[in-house]
C-alpha cells in the first residue's frame, strides 16, 4: 500500500509537468489549430535559465526560487519570438507547413542550446530546502509535494483566467468564430501572441517542476518531454483545457505505475501504444469534442 | 435630412470586383446621426457584400467610405470596430459555447486599460474592469431582456432570443453605427415584434443610427425613415418608404406586381 501511494505521488509529480506542458500544446492548438512541437524545447530553454540564474540568486542573497520569474520570462519572450518570427508568416499555408515549421522550429532551438550550452547534462541545483515529509510508511521528499501543489495551482489559476476573464472570453471566442471575433472588435493577432506568452510561461513553470524533481537537464530533454505532453494532450482532447490537465496526471501516474509495478523497461512503449489506441478508438480524446474537423 | 450635418456613414462610389465581375458598383449612401436606413434588395443584389466593404472583411477595389469623416479603406476587421461599425450577420454567429454573459464580455474591447501582464499578474486594476466589465455586459443583456439567461450557453436559446443577443454583443462594442443584417430573417410573428421593439428601444436609449438589411417588407416600410434598394450590386433608388413603395423602378425590379405593393402601403399606414 505505501509503495502504491509513493508511486501515486510520483506518478502525480510527473503526470504535472506533463500537464502544465500539455496545456500548452493544447491553448495554441485550440486557437489556431497548430501542433507547436517546439514547445517541449521551451522547457528546456527554461531549464537552462534555472541553471544559470540560480547561482545568481545564490550571489544576490535573493531567495533561489526567485530564479522562476527569469524561466517564465525568458520562456515567454523565446514563445513570443517564435510565434512573430516563425509561426506567424506560415499562418494561413495549411496544417502541414505549420507542422514542418514548427518541427524546424523545435530543432533549430535543441541544435541552438547545443552550440550554446554543449551536448553534456547539467544539474540544477535545488531551489528548495525542504524536509523529506514522512506520513507513516510513505516518504516523500517535500519538494515533490511543494512542486504539485504549485502545478495544481498554476492550473486552477489557468482554469479560472479562461473562464472568468475577458480575455479568456476572447481566447474561447476566436477558436468557435475568427470572423464574428473580429467583428465584435477582438485582435485576433494579439490573441494568439497572449496565447503563446501564457503556453510559454507555463512550460517555464513545467521546467521549475521538472528540474526540482528530476535534476539533470540537456539541450535534448525537450524532444520526449514534448512527445509526451503531446500524448497527453491527445489523450485528454486536444483544445481542451481540462483534458490536457486530465491526461497529463492521468500519463504520469500510468507510467509511473507501469515502471513500478509492470514494465520497468517499457513504460515508454506503453505511452506511445496509449497514443495509437486513442487515436484508433476516439480521437476526439477524453474531453474532446466528437466533432470532425471542420475543413 | 439633415445636409448640413456630416453624415456618421458615408460611401462614395464604393465597388468591388470578384475576378472581372462587379458585386457592387458605384454605391453613394448617406446615414446621419440617429437615422434608421433600410437597404433592400432581391436576393444576390450586394447587400451583404456592402455590409462586408465597410465592417473590413472585404477590401473595397473602388471608392471609399467614411465614418464621421474619416476616411476606413484598408483599415483590418478589428480596427473598423474599434472606430465604432458594429454588425451582425444574416446567418447568427453567436459564440455558441460560450455563455450568454461572456458573448456580450468578450466585446467589451474599447477602453480596455488592462495590458497582457496585467491580465496575468491579476492587478487590482484588472479585477476592477474585469467587474465593469461584467456590470456593463449584464446592463445590455437587460435592456434586452435577456439577463436570466446570462449563464446559459449562447447556443439553448430560442431562435429569437439568439438574434437579440447577437444585437447585445454587437453594441457593447461601443460603435457609433450599427448594421443589422436581416435581423428578422427565421423570425416568427411575435419574434419580430419583439425585435421591433428592441429596435425602437435602440433608438431611444442609444441614439445611434441603424443600417438595416431586411426581406420583411412590412418592417422595413414600418421602422425605416429612408430606403436605400440595390439591385444588380447599384443603388436603383432611395428616399422614403412612401417614395420608395411608389417608385417605378423598384416595383418592377423589386417588388413585382402592384398588389403586393399595396400590401407593403397599408403596413407602412399602420
Amino acid at each position: 500500500m505505501a509503495k502504491f501511494i509513493q508511486s501515486l505521488i510520483n506518478g502525480l509529480n510527473l503526470g504535472s509537468v506533463y500537464a502544465l506542458t500539455a496545456l500548452g500544446y493544447t491553448m495554441v492548438y485550440g486557437i489556431i489549430r497548430m501542433i507547436n512541437f517546439a514547445h517541449g524545447d521551451f522547457i528546456m530553454v527554461g531549464g537552462f535559465t534555472l541553471f544559470y540564474t540560480i547561482p545568481v540568486m545564490r550571489a544576490m542573497g535573493l531567495p533561489l526560487w526567485f530564479s522562476v520569474f527569469a524561466a517564465i520570462a525568458v520562456c515567454v519572450v523565446v514563445g513570443v519570438l517564435t510565434e512573430q518570427i516563425a509561426y506567424k508568416p506560415v499562418r494561413g499555408q495549411g496544417s502541414t507547413t505549420a507542422l514542418i515549421t514548427a518541427l524546424g522550429m523545435s530543432l533549430i532551438l535543441e541544435n541552438g542550446a547545443l552550440v550554446v550550452f554543449g551536448s553534456a547534462p547539467r544539474n540544477v541545483s535545488p531551489m528548495f530546502d525542504l524536509p523529506t515529509l514522512k506520513f507513516g510508511p510513505v516518504s516523500t521528499p517535500g519538494t515533490t509535494i511543494l512542486t504539485l501543489v504549485i502545478g495544481i495551482v498554476v492550473m486552477i489559476l489557468l482554469m479560472v483566467f479562461i473562464k472568468n476573464t475577458k480575455l479568456g472570453a476572447a481566447m474561447r471566442a476566436v477558436p468557435e468564430d475568427k470572423i464574428a471575433s473580429t467583428l465584435v472588435g477582438v485582435n485576433v493577432n494579439h490573441i494568439i501572441t497572449a496565447t503563446f506568452a501564457i503556453g510559454s510561461g507555463l512550460a517555464a513553470v513545467a521546467s521549475m517542476m521538472y528540474t526540482t524533481s528530476y535534476v539533470s537537464i540537456k539541450n535534448e530533454m525537450g524532444i520526449t518531454l514534448g512527445l509526451k505532453a503531446f500524448v497527453a494532450a491527445v489523450l485528454g482532447g486536444i483544445g481542451s483545457i481540462p483534458g490536457a490537465m486530465l491526461g497529463g496526471l492521468m500519463l504520469g501516474i500510468i507510467e509511473i505505475m507501469v515502471k513500478v509495478y509492470m514494465l520497468p523497461g517499457a513504460y515508454e512503449a506503453v505511452t506511445y501504444l496509449i497514443l495509437i489506441i486513442v487515436l484508433l478508438v476516439k480521437p476526439s480524446g477524453l474531453m474532446g469534442k466528437n466533432i470532425s474537423e471542420k475543413v | 435630412m439633415k445636409k448640413e450635418e456630416v453624415p456618421v456613414l458615408e460611401t462614395k462610389n464604393l465597388g468591388i470586383s470578384f475576378g472581372g465581375l462587379k458585386a457592387v458598383n458605384d454605391v453613394n449612401m448617406q446615414i446621419y446621426p440617429g437615422e434608421l436606413i433600410g437597404l433592400i434588395g432581391p436576393n444576390g443584389a450586394g447587400k451583404t457584400t456592402i455590409f462586408n466593404l465597410i465592417t473590413g472583411i472585404y477590401k473595397p477595389t473602388e471608392g471609399s467610405y467614411f465614418l464621421c469623416g474619416k476616411r476606413m479603406n484598408g483599415l483590418s476587421t478589428h480596427q473598423v470596430v474599434a472606430e465604432g461599425i458594429a454588425r451582425t450577420f444574416q446567418n447568427i454567429r453567436l459564440f455558441k459555447k460560450m455563455s450568454v454573459l461572456d458573448n456580450v464580455r468578450v466585446a467589451f474591447n474599447k477602453n480596455m486599460k488592462t495590458t497582457l501582464a496585467g491580465s496575468i499578474l491579476r492587478t487590482p486594476f484588472f479585477w476592477k474592469e474585469e467587474e465593469e466589465t461584467t456590470k456593463k455586459a449584464m446592463e445590455l443583456l437587460r435592456l434586452f431582456h435577456l439577463e436570466g439567461f446570462a449563464n446559459e450557453n449562447a447556443e439553448n436559446l430560442p431562435y429569437g432570443k439568439q438574434r437579440l443577443l447577437e444585437i447585445a454583443r454587437a453594441l457593447a462594442t461601443d460603435m457609433k453605427i450599427l448594421l443589422l443584417d436581416e435581423p428578422a430573417a427565421g423570425m416568427n410573428p411575435v419574434e419580430t415584434a419583439e425585435l421591433k421593439d428592441s429596435i425602437r428601444m435602440l433608438r431611444e436609449e442609444f441614439k445611434i443610427p441603424i443600417l438595416l438589411i431586411e426581406h420583411d417588407m412590412s418592417l422595413v416600410m414600418s421602422i425605416c425613415e429612408r430606403i436605400y434598394v440595390l439591385n444588380f450590386g447599384e443603388i436603383l433608388a432611395s428616399g422614403t418608404p412612401e417614395e420608395i413603395a411608389s417608385n417605378k423602378d423598384v416595383i418592377e425590379a423589386y417588388l413585382g406586381k402592384e398588389d403586393e405593393l399595396e400590401g407593403g402601403e397599408t403596413s407602412a399606414e399602420g
